[in-house]
């Protein structure tokens, strides 16, 4: 008996996974009709599944296949061609079949289930004399349309008669599965979880092992904790790989529920999917299956218009229900997009105010966007009428209670008139992520590197003028855009113990906005495993989890999306995202000296003293021609050069042997600015300026009665060397924090 | 009827907690600081791989802070399958003490520490007083 529950059991799943496959085949068969592929395709599967019922005995099943399969060789062999009728009776059969299957998993038998009625609807199809069925019946039918038949009911549970026709039958079977029977296994899912759990808990011991291999000299331990080490992160990622799935396996069930409420709300509908091969995390997947199919439901039945509306609207009759599926920032994004009516806030407002939910003065301060949101209260509903597919007022909450159950967000975005977009957002909490561990007030915390763009360390000289403020907000300018500072110690409440004035900021990326993170030390990079927080903990908004790091201590992981809208306003992130010339000239006025000198005909310009590294008079034969520019030696290294009076349209007036040189460098590269001569090095604290805004420069201002045209330093250096901002001196000095750190 | 209680000291006093919720009791972890999380809230500790909340007891009853030099202990109980270290002063003893030894908190007994404790058993000598854990690890 063992061996036929095994075998049972196999053909089981198996059917199940062939069904699937069996309605989007017959939902795309209906859009082209004539495609041999698809009916050949659904052939098999049917064919498959009477072989195996035959073989088990199974004799309603094979009953219900059999007349399928006749139909369907009809249809291939262009015997008879599809109508919509067709479609429906194939659906029905597969529903029935679905039903059989159902049983049998339960009770080892075909149970009562009568399969009568559909045998004769296939027949009358075949012999081309069908009557005309309401949709409604074809909807999967409740068991209470269950008659009992004595004669099933009766049927002897099969025994293993292995005859010859049924190892034909077996192999004919296998030989359409071959390939994949042959390339794959079935594993428990639950053995997949456990070997999850095991290797987080081998990587925090390989991080252990590592640190300590690193204090100690013996060279074949190290040599033997790097191979320890490379073989964990192997078994780490083919273990994840394991467990991720492409979102498809939940879209694959949706084009049937499109077509059959579609049907059933007479509309219809284009179902378009975008992204089907976003892979995310099995246990994910499972729990967003819900969610995604109420929504797709209520998009169907609420959101598109029946066709005559459409019309009316001046949109096509057919409506387009769009799924698309992307990762961004560390995150799956699953949006349900229709082009139907959409939803207007003022109703969902007059309804929430009928209901009691908010009040007036509420309502009024709320942006109509917000107004939306709403629509995910508990005991909300706008249907116009209850049907028996939505409009319960139950759903849109319990929709969001199990996206945020698994630390996910759920937003709605509509335009009235030209259709709704539902946004899903889900993390990947997968266990183990890679993260960069930081120091701040004495305490390690780890920022998830899917929000770290990139590192920036300044030291005590350049922190005090590269941190400027606006406004008592700090900012630091990255290459030449503002970043806004959110200093960690702030944020958390704590003192820090960096006293050397030097300033590392990493650089973060939260809901699509830059800011810069300013923590105490850098300490590694490391694969962490994440560990739940309680709710408590977690309604910090502060942090997302707990790591034990290599030496088995606690370290909080940063939210640094929570973060993010913690610490920065909306004006703050606006004003890191545009930063505009005329700002930074400003702040830079209020901060910094400046360079005073003569380009010739009487024109004075001033560069920030903060760009410049030395002054110098070099022998004007020295300079050298590369291609078109010219460069010269200067300590070693070949500098661009750039004369100043060229760039800014004035003549020098300079004659003698030697130029007059402002070295301007930054990392490992320089540029030479030549000027005519230098004149004056001042406090530059004048508001006075003007917005001339001459090609090169970014202002002029009044130095001792004056006018000083301002140099705009970041296009006179790209103009000497085109390539100076692209690889960033911040990475070098970074290199050499990270060195001094391990 | 008896019930067997694990016994600790806070401040002087005598508490107890159903040896039934304990798991273990240790000394010596490091913890990790929680920054703006409730002063409740001792920090986490790493239990043999895992995290758990170390909730400071003196603290969630309104007691004095304990001296800096003072050692705490750790008492890892389990409510609803979850392990949570308690941080108390020192470890007691596992003691059998008689149901009818038992008394609710007296009316007079006002604040939080009325709504963490279940009552008192009338020990020779002293009081011991029994921990509300579920509510504890909840507060």
């Amino acid at each position: 008996m063992e061996e036929i529950d095994e075998i049972v059991q196999e053909f089981l799943v198996e059917s199940h996974e062939n069904l699937d496959q069996l309605d989007r085949d017959l939902v795309a068969l209906e859009r082209e009709p004539g495609s041999r592929d698809l009916l050949g395709s659904i052939f098999r599967t049917i064919h498959t599944i009477k072989g195996t019922s035959g073989f088990l005995a199974f004799g309603n099943l094979e009953s219900v296949t059999h007349v399928g399969e006749n139909l369907l060789a009809r249809l291939r062999d262009g015997k008879q061609s599809m109508t919509p009728q067709t479609t429906d009776v194939l659906l029905a059969m597969v529903d029935k079949v679905r039903e059989l299957l159902a049983v049998i998993e339960d009770c080892g038998t075909e149970g009562d289930i009568d399969v009568t009625e559909v045998v004769e609807r296939i027949t009358a199809v075949l012999e081309g004399n069908a009557a005309p069925t309401p949709i409604a019946e074809l909807l999967p039918e409740p068991e209470a349309a269950v008659e009992v038949e004595a004669e099933v009911a009766a049927e002897p549970v099969p025994t293993p008669t292995p005859t010859a026709t049924a190892v034909e039958a077996t192999e004919e079977v296998s030989s359409t599965r071959r390939n994949v029977a042959e390339s794959s296994i079935r594993v428990d899912v639950e053995l997949l979880d456990t070997l999850m759990r095991l290797v987080g808990e081998l990587v925090l011991t390989r991080n252990q092992i590592v640190r300590q291999a690193g204090d100690q000299d013996d060279l074949d331990l190290t040599r033997s904790a790097q191979r320890l080490n490379l073989i964990a992160t192997e078994l780490q990622e083919g273990v994840m790989k394991t467990r991720m799935q492409p979102i498809d396996h939940l879209w694959s069930k949706l084009p049937r529920v499109v077509r059959d409420l579609g049907a059933a709300c007479g509309k219809s509908v284009t179902l378009a999917m975008v992204g089907r091969e976003t892979e995310l995390d099995r246990s994910l997947l499972e729990s967003v299956k819900d969610p995604l199919t109420h929504l797709v439901r209520n998009a169907v039945d609420h959101g598109l218009e029946d066709p005559a509306g459409r019309i009316a609207a001046g949109k096509p009759a057919e409506g387009v229900l769009t799924l698309r599926a992307y990762h961004e920032g560390g995150q799956v994004v699953v949006e349900v997009c229709d082009d139907g009516a959409g939803i207007d806030a003022d109703r969902i407002a007059e309804k929430a105010l009928a209901s009691g939910l908010r009040t007036t003065a509420q309502l009024a301060q709320m942006s109509p966007a917000d107004i939306l949101q709403l629509i995910f209260l508990p005991g909300f509903s706008t249907a116009q009428s209850v049907t028996n597919v939505s409009g319960r007022g139950v759903g849109m909450d319990v929709v969001k209670t199990n996206i945020e159950a698994i630390g996910g967000t759920i937003e709605v975005e509509s335009v009235v008139g030209r259709g709704t977009t539902c946004r899903l957002r889900i993390p990947l909490t997968l266990a183990i992520v890679p993260a960069l561990t930081v120091e701040c007030a004495g305490d390690r915390y780890a920022i998830p590197q899917v929000s770290l763009l990139e590192l920036v360390a300044l030291d005590a000289d350049r922190a005090a003028t590269a941190v400027e403020d606006v406004n008592g907000a700090s900012v630091y300018r990255l290459r030449g855009a503002l970043l806004p500072l959110v200093r960690l110690t702030d944020v958390l409440g704590v003192e820090s113990d960096r006293s050397d004035g030097h300033v590392l900021i990493a650089v973060l990326q939260a809901e699509g906005k830059r800011f810069g993170l300013v923590i105490d030390r850098v300490l590694s990079t490391e694969e962490i495993v994440v560990k739940p927080l309680t709710s408590r903990l977690k309604s910090l908004g502060t942090y997302s989890g707990a790591t034990i790091l290599g030496d088995g201590r606690v370290a909080l992981i940063l939210d640094v999306q929570a973060l993010a809208r913690r610490a920065l306003t909306a004006e703050a992130l606006e004003r890191g995202a545009a930063g505009t010339a005329a700002e930074e000239t400003k702040t830079s006025r209020e901060h910094l000296r400046m360079l005073v000198a003569g380009i010739g005909g009487g024109r004075r310009v001033a560069i920030p003293l903060s760009s410049v590294t030395r002054l110098e008079n070099i022998a004007a034969s020295t300079v050298e021609v590369v291609g078109s520019r010219e460069v010269v030696q200067y300590r070693g290294a070949i500098l661009p050069l750039l004369r100043l009076d060229r760039h800014l349209g004035a003549i020098s007036e300079r004659a003698g042997d030697d130029l007059v040189v402002v070295v301007y460098s930054a990392g490992a590269r320089s540029v030479a600015i030549v000027v005519d001569e230098i004149i004056d090095i001042v406090d530059e604290e004048s508001e006075v300026h003007s917005d001339i805004d001459d090609h090169g420069l970014v202002g002029s201002t009044l130095i001792r009665d004056r006018i000083v045209e301002v140099l705009d330093v970041r296009a006179a250096i790209l103009a000497a060397d085109p390539k100076f901002y692209s690889d960033s001196d911040v990475e070098i000095d970074l290199r050499d924090e990270l060195q001094e750190a391990v | 009827m008896s019930t067997r209680m694990v016994t600790f000291t806070l401040d002087g006093h005598l508490y107890g907690v159903d040896v039934e919720a304990v798991q273990e009791v240790l000394r010596g972890q490091t913890r990790t600081r929680i920054p703006l999380s409730p002063v409740t809230l001792a920090g986490l500790i790493n239990l043999r791989g895992q995290v758990l909340s170390a909730i400071d007891l003196r603290a969630l009853l309104d007691l004095p802070d304990r001296d800096g030099d003072t050692e705490p202990m750790l008492v890892v109980i389990r409510v609803a399958g979850e392990p949570v270290a308690l941080m108390v002063d020192t470890i007691g003893s596992v003691v059998d003490v008689d149901d009818d030894q038992f008394e609710p908190p007296p009316d007079t007994l006002v604040g939080v520490s009325r709504d963490l404790l279940l009552g008192a058993y009338k020990l020779e000598g002293e009081l011991l007083l029994a921990l509300d854990v579920d509510r504890a690890v909840a507060a």
